[in-house]
C-alpha cells in the first residue's frame, strides 16, 4: 500500500495491455477457431477468470490494507457461492440428465 | 469510531472509520458477486429457450460488443490511473482521469441502450422468450449499476471540488474505484458467457 | 395497467371487516394517545431517529413480538378451521391466504427481527464496542425491514393477501394462476425487507471483524457473537440470491417476462431452485444465533465454561458451509435423477454431524455444573429434547426416496415446527428472559415466566406431535378441510387444543412484560445472573455509550475472568476520556417511508407513479452522500455522572433469582 509512488504507473499499464490481449484472445478462440463448443467454453472461461483476477489484484489491490486477508477470503467465498449457484442450478435444472 | 489519524497510510486508509467502510464495501462486493452469479445461473439455464423468437446469432453484432468491451476496459484502466494520482496527492490528475472514466462509462451506457433499442426494433423484447428475459435482466442489471455509478461518482466529484482531498473524499473516491473495477469484472463474464459463448453455441 | 379501484379494499368478509375496524381504531388510539401525552417529540428524537444499536434492537424486538402475535393469530385461525371435519369457519381461499401469511410473517417478520434485535442489543456489548460499524446503516436496515413488514401486513385489508404459500411456487404464484395483486405484495415487501437484512449482515461482519476490544481475539468471542457473525456471513451469501429471485418474480408478474412461466420457455422449477438456494441457508440464519443464545444461557446457569468451545466454533462454520449445499432436498419430488437426489440426500444428512456435536457440547456443559433452573434455563433445557425430535425427523426426510412418502404431508409440517419453535422461539424466549435486565433495567417476573414456559412447551408438543401421525396417515398440508371418514378428526382436535394452550402461554409472556414493566424491582445490579460475558460488565439498562472505558479481555468468558481476578471492575476518574458518538438522523426513517410508498405503488402496478417515487429514494441517497455530520463528543463530566449513578448505589440481586 505505497502512498507516494512517483513516475509512471507501470502495473496499471501492464494490467491494461494484458486485459486487452486476453479479451482479443478470447474473441479469436471463439470466432476464428473451429474447436468443439465445450473446448471453446473452457478456454474462454479460463481467460475470463484470469482477467478477473488481474482486475482484482492489479487494479483493485484486493490484498492490500490491514484487512487484506479478510477481503481475499470474502471474494473467494463469494466466487465459490456464485459457482455453486451457477453449476448447481445448471445441474439440478437439467434434472441430473 | 475514534478520530485517530495515521498519516503514514494513504489518505483513504487513515482513519478507523475509513478502514471499516472499505472493508464493508468489499463485503458488499462479495454480495454483488453472488447477485450477479445468480443472474448468470438464470441465464445459463434459460439461454437456449428461444420460444420461437430470435436467437443470439440473429441478434448479436460482435463489432458493437467489442466497442462496448473496449470502452469499459479502458474506463477501468483510467479509473485505476485516477486512484494512482490520488495516492500521489495530485487532485487535478485525479479529477481528470476520473472524469475521463465517467465519459467512457457514459459512452458504454449509450452503446448498450442503442443496442437494446435495436433489438426491440427487431422484435426481441424481454417478453419474447425466456432467453431474452434473462438476457435483458442480466445486462440491464449491469447497465443500471454502471449508470448508478456515474451518478454516484458525480456526487463525489462535486465533493472533491468543494472540499479538496481529505480522508473522507479520498475514501469515497477509492470505494467508487473499487465499484467501477468490479463492474468491469462482471462485464468480462458477460462478454465471455453471454456474447462469445452464445454466438458459437 | 393498474388495478381497479373496487379491488382496493377487501370487502364482504366479516373477519376482515372486523380487522379493518380494529386497525383503524388502534391507529386512532395510538395517535390520540401520543398527542395527549405530548410524546411526539420524544418519539421522534429518542426512537425514530436513533442510531443507537440497543434502541434499534428494542424496536426490532417489539416489531418481532407484534408480528409473532399476528402470525400466531393466523395459526390459531388455521387450527380453528381444521379442528373438526368439514368445518365452515374459513373458505378455501381465505385458508390459502392465512397459511401463506402465517409462514411469511413467522419466518421473515417475526423470527428474523427477534434474532436481529437481540444481535443488535448484545453483540456490540459482548465484544466491548460502543456501537456497530455503521450505526446509520443499521437504522436504515431496521426501517427497511419495518417498511417491508408493514407493506406485507396491509395486504389483507388493502388489495388482498398473497395466497400461493410462503414458498410462492410457480406456476401457481404467476400472473396466469394468481391474477390478483396479493402475490405482488409478496414479491415487493420481501424485497424491501431483504435489502435491510443484507445490510445488517454486512454491518455485523464488519463490526465483529473490526470493533472487538483489546484482547478479544476471534477465539475468545462469546458463542452468541460467533453464531451472529456466522449468521451474518450466511446472510451476505444467500440474500442476494433471494433478491434476484424476487426481482425476477416481480418482472414475471408485472412486466410480462418469462423466467418462471410455462409459456415463452420459462422454467417453473427454476423458482423453487432459487427460492431454496436462499431458503435453506435462511433456516440456518435464524437457527444459528439461537444456538448461540442457548450456549450463553446454559453456560451461565450451569456455572461452567462452555464445553468444547473450539469444536462449537468449527461446527458452526461447518453448518454454514454445508447450508449452501443442500437446497434440493426441499424438492426431491421434482423428479430429478438419482444422481441429484443422492448427492443432496448425503449433504443433508452430513448437517446432522456438526449439529450433533453441538448437542453433546451443551449436555457436557451441564454435566457436573451447578444448574440453576431459571426461566431462561428452562427454555434451554426444553429445547434439547424437542429439537432432537425435529432433527431426527429431518434425517428421515433427508432420504430422497423416503421423502416421496413424507413430502407435502403434515409430517413435514410437524418436522419444521419441531425445528423452528424449539430452535428459534424457545431461544428467543430464553434470550428475552436472560437479557431483559440489560435492555430495560428490570427483570421479567420468574413466576409468570414459568407459567409462560409450561403452557407454551406443553401446548407446543400437543399441537405438533399429533401432526407427525396425521402426516404418516396421509393428511396433506395446506388443505383447508378433511372428511369425517378419513379418521383424522381426533388428532386434529388434539392439535387445536394444544394450540389454545400454546396461545395462553404467549398471553402469559405479554402479561409478564406488562407486569414487570409496572411492578418489577428497578434496584438490580449490572450483573443479576452472575454471568460470564462482557455485556454484564456495564450498567443495566446500558448507558448510551456502552462502556466508559473499553474493557480489556484476557480470556474466554471475559467478565467472569474480571470478576475472579478483580480486574477492570472499577473506574477511576482519571481514566475517563471524552467519547465520540454518532449523531441521530431522520434519513433512515425517511428512506423507510419512501421505500414503502414506492413498494406500494409497484404492488398496485402503477408503474409510472412508482418510477416517480424512486426519485425520492435517489434524493435520499444524494442527501446521504453530502451529509458530513461527524457525530459528537460526550463530555467527561457527563460520563462521570452517569458512571457514578450506576456504580455507587448498593444494588443487589436478592429476591430476583428464585
Amino acid at each position: 500500500m505505497e502512498k507516494n509512488h512517483k513516475g509512471f504507473p507501470v502495473t496499471h499499464v501492464i494490467g491494461f495491455i494484458m486485459s486487452l490481449v486476453l479479451t482479443f484472445a478470447a474473441l479469436g478462440v471463439a470466432i476464428k477457431t473451429s474447436l468443439p463448443f465445450k473446448t471453446i467454453l473452457w478456454i474462454i472461461g479460463s481467460l475470463a477468470v484470469v482477467q478477473a483476477g488481474l482486475q482484482l489484484y492489479m487494479f483493485m489491490h484486493m490484498n492490500e490494507g490491514e484487512d487484506g486477508k479478510s477481503q481475499v477470503i470474502n471474494v473467494a467465498y463469494g466466487f465459490f457461492i456464485a459457482v455453486v449457484t451457477v453449476a448447481g442450478s445448471i445441474w439440478v435444472m437439467s434434472f441430473g440428465m | 469510531m475514534s478520530a485517530n489519524v495515521n498519516t503514514a497510510l494513504p489518505l483513504e486508509y487513515q482513519t478507523e472509520q475509513n478502514r471499516m467502510n472499505i472493508l464493508g464495501f468489499w463485503i458488499f462486493l462479495g454480495a454483488e458477486i453472488i447477485l450477479f452469479g445468480t443472474l448468470f445461473a438464470v441465464f445459463s439455464v434459460l439461454n437456449a429457450r428461444y420460444a420461437g423468437g430470435p436467437t443470439p446469432k440473429d441478434l448479436f453484432e460482435i463489432k458493437d460488443v467489442m466497442v462496448e468491451t473496449i470502452l469499459l476496459l479502458t474506463s477501468s484502466f483510467t479509473c485505476g490511473l485516477a486512484i494512482y494520482e490520488m495516492r500521489r496527492g495530485n487532485r487535478n490528475g485525479l479529477l481528470l482521469w476520473f472524469i475521463i472514466t465517467l465519459l467512457l462509462g457514459a459512452g458504454f451506457v449509450f452503446m448498450e441502450v442503442t443496442e437494446f433499442i435495436h433489438y426491440v426494433h427487431e422484435g426481441a423484447t424481454m417478453q419474447t422468450s425466456a432467453f431474452l428475459s434473462s438476457f435483458f435482466v442480466l445486462l440491464g442489471t449491469h447497465g443500471l449499476h454502471v449508470s448508478m455509478g456515474i451518478g454516484w461518482a458525480t456526487m463525489v466529484i462535486i465533493q472533491i471540488f468543494k472540499r479538496g482531498l481529505t480522508p473522507v473524499t479520498a475514501r469515497k473516491t477509492f470505494i467508487i474505484g473499487l465499484y467501477w473495477h468490479f463492474l468491469d469484472v462482471v462485464w468480462i463474464f458477460i462478454f465471455t458467457f453471454v456474447y462469445l459463448a452464445r454466438m458459437v453455441a | 395497467m393498474g388495478i381497479n379501484w373496487h379491488d382496493f379494499f377487501i370487502v364482504g368478509n366479516p373477519l376482515i371487516l372486523g380487522s379493518q375496524i380494529a386497525i383503524v381504531l388502534t391507529m386512532v388510539g395510538i395517535v390520540a394517545g401520543i398527542t395527549y401525552l405530548k410524546k411526539w417529540k420524544w418519539l421522534w428524537r429518542e426512537w425514530l431517529t436513533t442510531v443507537d444499536h440497543k434502541r434499534i434492537g428494542i424496536m426490532y424486538i417489539l416489531s418481532g413480538v407484534l408480528m409473532f402475535f399476528r402470525g400466531g393469530v393466523d395459526g390459531l385461525l388455521m387450527k380453528a378451521q381444521t379442528s373438526r371435519p368439514e368445518m365452515k369457519f374459513l373458505d378455501a381461499q381465505h385458508y390459502n391466504e392465512i397459511f401463506t401469511t402465517h409462514g411469511v410473517i413467522m419466518i421473515l417478520f417475526a423470527a428474523m427481527p427477534l434474532l436481529i434485535g437481540l444481535m443488535n442489543v448484545v453483540v456490540p456489548l459482548q465484544i466491548g464496542a460502543r456501537d456497530v460499524a455503521f450505526p446509520q446503516l443499521n437504522a436504515l436496515s431496521f426501517w427497511l425491514f419495518f417498511s417491508g413488514a408493514m407493506l406485507f401486513n396491509i395486504s389483507f385489508v388493502v388489495g388482498g393477501s398473497p395466497d400461493a404459500g410462503w414458498t410462492a411456487y410457480f406456476p401457481l404464484a404467476g400472473k396466469e394462476f394468481t391474477p390478483g395483486i396479493g402475490n405482488n405484495y409478496y414479491a415487493v415487501a420481501l424485497q424491501i425487507a431483504g435489502i435491510g437484512t443484507l445490510m445488517t449482515g454486512i454491518n455485523f461482519i464488519v463490526t465483529v471483524l473490526k470493533m472487538r476490544t483489546k484482547g478479544m481475539t476471534l477465539m475468545r468471542m462469546p458463542m452468541f457473537t460467533w453464531t451472529s457473525f456466522i449468521a451474518s456471513v450466511i446472510i451476505v451469501a444467500s440474500f442476494p440470491i433471494f433478491t434476484v429471485a424476487l426481482a425476477l418474480m416481480t418482472f414475471d408478474r408485472i412486466f410480462g417476462t418469462h423466467f418462471f412461466t410455462i409459456s415463452g420457455g420459462g422454467m417453473d422449477m427454476m423458482w423453487a431452485n432459487l427460492f431454496w438456494l436462499w431458503g435453506h441457508p435462511e433456516v440456518y440464519i435464524v437457527v444459528l444465533p439461537a444456538f448461540g443464545m442457548f450456549s450463553e444461557v446454559i453456560s451461565t446457569f450451569s456455572r461452567k465454561r462452555l464445553f468444547g468451545y473450539n469444536s462449537m466454533v468449527f461446527s458452526i462454520v461447518g453448518i454454514a458451509f454445508l447450508s449452501m449445499l443442500v437446497w434440493v432436498h426441499h424438492f426431491f419430488t421434482m423428479g430429478a435423477g438419482p444422481g441429484v437426489n443422492s448427492v443432496f440426500s448425503i449433504t443433508t444428512m452430513m448437517i446432522a454431524i456438526p449439529t450433533g456435536v453441538k448437542m453433546f457440547n451443551w449436555l457436557f456443559t451441564m454435566r457436573k455444573g451447578r444448574i440453576e433452573l431459571t426461566t431462561a434455563m428452562l427454555w434451554a433445557l426444553a429445547f434439547i429434547p424437542c429439537f432432537v425430535i425435529g432433527g431426527v425427523t429431518g434425517v428421515m426426510l433427508a432420504m430422497g426416496a423416503a421423502d416421496y412418502q413424507y413430502h407435502n404431508t403434515l409430517f413435514l409440517v410437524a418436522h419444521f415446527h419441531y425445528v423452528l419453535i424449539p430452535g428459534v422461539v424457545f431461544a428467543v424466549f430464553a434470550g428475552l428472559y436472560y437479557w431483559w435486565p440489560k435492555m430495560f433495567g428490570h427483570m421479567l417476573n420468574e413466576k409468570i415466566g414459568k407459567i409462560h414456559f409450561w403452557f407454551f412447551t406443553i401446548g407446543f408438543n400437543l399441537t405438533f406431535m399429533p401432526m407427525f401421525f396425521l402426516g404418516l396417515d396421509g393428511a396433506v398440508r395446506r388443505s383447508y378441510t378433511y372428511s369425517a371418514e378419513s379418521g383424522y378428526a381426533p388428532l386434529f382436535l388434539l392439535s387445536t387444543i394444544g394450540a389454545v394452550i400454546l396461545a395462553i402461554g404467549f398471553g402469559a409472556l405479554c402479561y409478564n412484560i406488562y407486569w414487570s414493566a409496572r411492578y418489577a424491582d428497578r434496584n438490580i445490579s449490572n450483573d443479576p445472573w452472575d454471568a460470564r460475558t462482557l455485556e454484564w460488565a456495564t450498567a443495566s439498562p446500558v448507558q448510551f455509550y456502552n462502556f466508559a472505558k473499553l474493557p480489556e479481555v484476557k480470556s474466554i468468558d471475559a467478565f467472569w475472568y474480571m470478576k475472579k481476578h478483580n480486574e477492570g471492575l472499577t473506574l477511576k476518574d482519571e481514566e475517563v476520556e471524552e467519547i465520540h458518538m454518532p449523531s441521530n438522523s431522520g434519513l433512515p426513517f425517511y428512506m423507510g417511508v419512501i421505500f414503502g410508498i414506492t413498494g406500494f405503488l409497484l404492488v398496485f402496478e402503477w408503474k409510472l407513479a412508482a418510477l416517480v417515487a424512486t426519485v425520492g429514494i435517489l434524493a435520499g441517497l444524494i442527501i446521504r452522500s453530502f451529509d458530513y455530520n461527524d457525530g459528537f463528543h460526550v463530555h467527561k463530566d457527563e460520563i462521570k455522572k452517569t458512571e457514578k449513578a450506576w456504580r455507587s448505589v448498593n444494588k443487589g440481586v436478592n429476591n430476583h433469582v428464585s
